[in-house]
């Protein structure tokens, strides 16, 4: 377990230029030369490149942190940009961590980027985190947040987390000595579909720079010493309505993490996401009837009479919709099931397919019989069947 | 009545409303009154059986309920109570 702030006896070895590059920093005394020198000495994991991580990275680099740990393995896309500053025009197409490392190395050359271009598993993680000295969270899912929290307890690393989703975050500091971890906060990850995703539900661009910044914060805060951490703290961010609040967070001694330490292992880790709850959530978690688009193409082109229902918001209808389709936004699809024949088929759609299939959940629910869910959303229909269709 | 507050995930079950003012005496007597006028957002608070979820937390003010008495925690008219559920956006 890593002692902070990071110190030894190494005298100052900080260069002219190194003097004048961090001369800000210096002239805080919560930092001043043994803070710099403390990040210098420093290894921090970033796990995800994107919208968190690229804010993180940033800063980070700039801060001058010695070493600066990259895991991603996605490509840069388009629809990237809007948030994911690490990453510029010219670099979509490449590999993240490719774009990441010209962009850290022009901030900084002085850093040190480590790149791990694989996707964090069970099988992986503790040998990619082992040897860091800060963990910062900025997975864009349940699966990959609970493996970083479970690890960060088994290794002892601080686990500096953000969270994010259309305008709200969230920022904590997990696992570090003595403090609470992600799973005293919430013991099990949702049901699949029950929270819609970013590339779903949206994301204000700047939202991630926010909670990114913090998260980087926090970093400093924790290598250096300066300062009080969010440990035991979780801080509620609504940049809509500005809206802000600093929760407690407590340890659980029933955390199968922390607690109990009932998970020895990431394969116990994995085992401990998937334990079924209440009968709400069995429900919500089962798998519902669905047709591909070719498939509904295909009835439709023989002659099937099939309702097309979209459960999008009407912004979304705005910008694309498959000809044909009925809008029912899913938040008022429970007072308007009388505008859906029981007599006929019903196809749902949504964007990717999470919210329709909660939908769909809800219809055989009400009693509608011929209830079946789109696969891959509108996005699929547009890429397998009419690539008229705009995607977003 | 406290005020409830409902953070983004959750405001499309509540026709877009991000607080809401309900009535009660305690925490689980004002989320009883947040479900009855939306309905569609009662699943989304506790389960079938009222018990909590493992991936929702609640806090009167800024403590988690868990840490107080729950859902039979007393609320005071000018109480804010904020449902805080999972998000894993990055």
């Amino acid at each position: 377990m890593t002692a902070f702030p990071l110190t030894d006896s190494t005298p100052p070895t900080l260069t002219p230029d190194e003097l004048s590059r961090y001369s800000r920093h210096l002239l805080l005394p919560e930092i001043g030369l043994d803070g710099q020198n403390a990040l210098r000495r420093s290894r921090v994991l970033l796990i995800g490149a994107g919208g968190l991580g690229s804010p993180a990275a940033l800063y980070l680099a700039a801060a001058g942190v010695g070493t600066l740990g990259l895991v991603d393995f996605d490509t840069v896309d388009l629809s990237n940009l809007q948030r994911q500053v690490l990453h510029g025009t010219r670099d979509v197409g490449r590999h993240k961590l490719a774009s990441a490392r010209d962009r850290i190395a022009d901030i900084n050359p002085g850093v040190l980027v480590e790149s791990f271009p694989v996707r964090l598993s069970a099988g992986n993680a503790l040998q990619i985190l082992a040897g860091f000295d800060v963990v910062i969270d900025g997975t864009d899912n349940f699966a990959t947040r609970y493996l970083v929290n479970d690890a960060c307890v088994l290794l002892g690393l601080p686990n500096v987390y953000g969270s994010i989703f259309r305008f709200d975050g969230q920022a904590s500091v997990f696992a570090a000595p003595h403090g609470p971890c992600y799973r005293c906060l919430y013991r099990q990850p949702p049901p699949a579909g029950m929270v819609p995703s970013c590339a779903e539900g949206g994301v204000l661009g700047v939202l991630p720079g926010l909670v990114g910044t913090i998260q980087a914060t926090e970093a400093i805060k924790l290598l250096t010493g300066a300062g009080t951490t969010l440990i035991g703290r979780l801080l509620l961010v609504d940049a809509l309505h500005w809206r802000q609040r600093v929760v407690q967070v407590a340890r659980d001694p029933q955390c199968p993490a922390c607690g109990t330490r009932e998970i020895r292992d990431l394969a116990e880790s994995i085992a401990h996401c998937e334990t079924a709850t209440t009968g709400d959530v069995d429900a919500a978690l089962a798998a519902v009837p669905a047709i591909d688009p070719t498939a509904l193409r295909d009835r439709w082109a023989a002659g099937h009479d099939i309702r097309l229902l979209d459960v999008r918001e009407p912004h979304e209808w705005a910008i694309a919709r498959i000809d044909g389709a009925q809008l029912i936004p899913l938040g008022e699809l429970d007072r308007r099931l009388d505008e859906l024949p029981r007599d006929r088929d019903i196809v749902v759609h949504c964007k990717m397919g999470g919210r329709s299939a909660e939908a769909v959940r809800r219809l055989r629910a009400a009693g509608f019989r011929n209830v079946t869910n789109l696969t891959g959303g509108i996005l699929r229909w547009s890429r397998e069947v009419d690539p008229t269709v705009p995607t977003y | 009545m406290p005020t409830i507050n409902l953070p983004s995930v959750l405001t499309p079950f509540a026709d877009g409303h991000h607080t809401v003012a309900a009535t009660g005496q305690t925490v689980g007597e004002a989320l009883d009154d947040l479900a009855r006028r939306y309905p569609s957002l009662a699943p989304r608070l506790r389960d079938e059986r009222g018990a909590p979820y493992p991936f929702v937390t609640i806090y009167l003010n800024d403590e988690d309920i868990r840490l107080l008495r729950g859902f039979e925690t007393r609320v005071e008219p000018d109480d804010d109570v904020s449902v805080v559920p999972a998000v894993a956006g990055g």
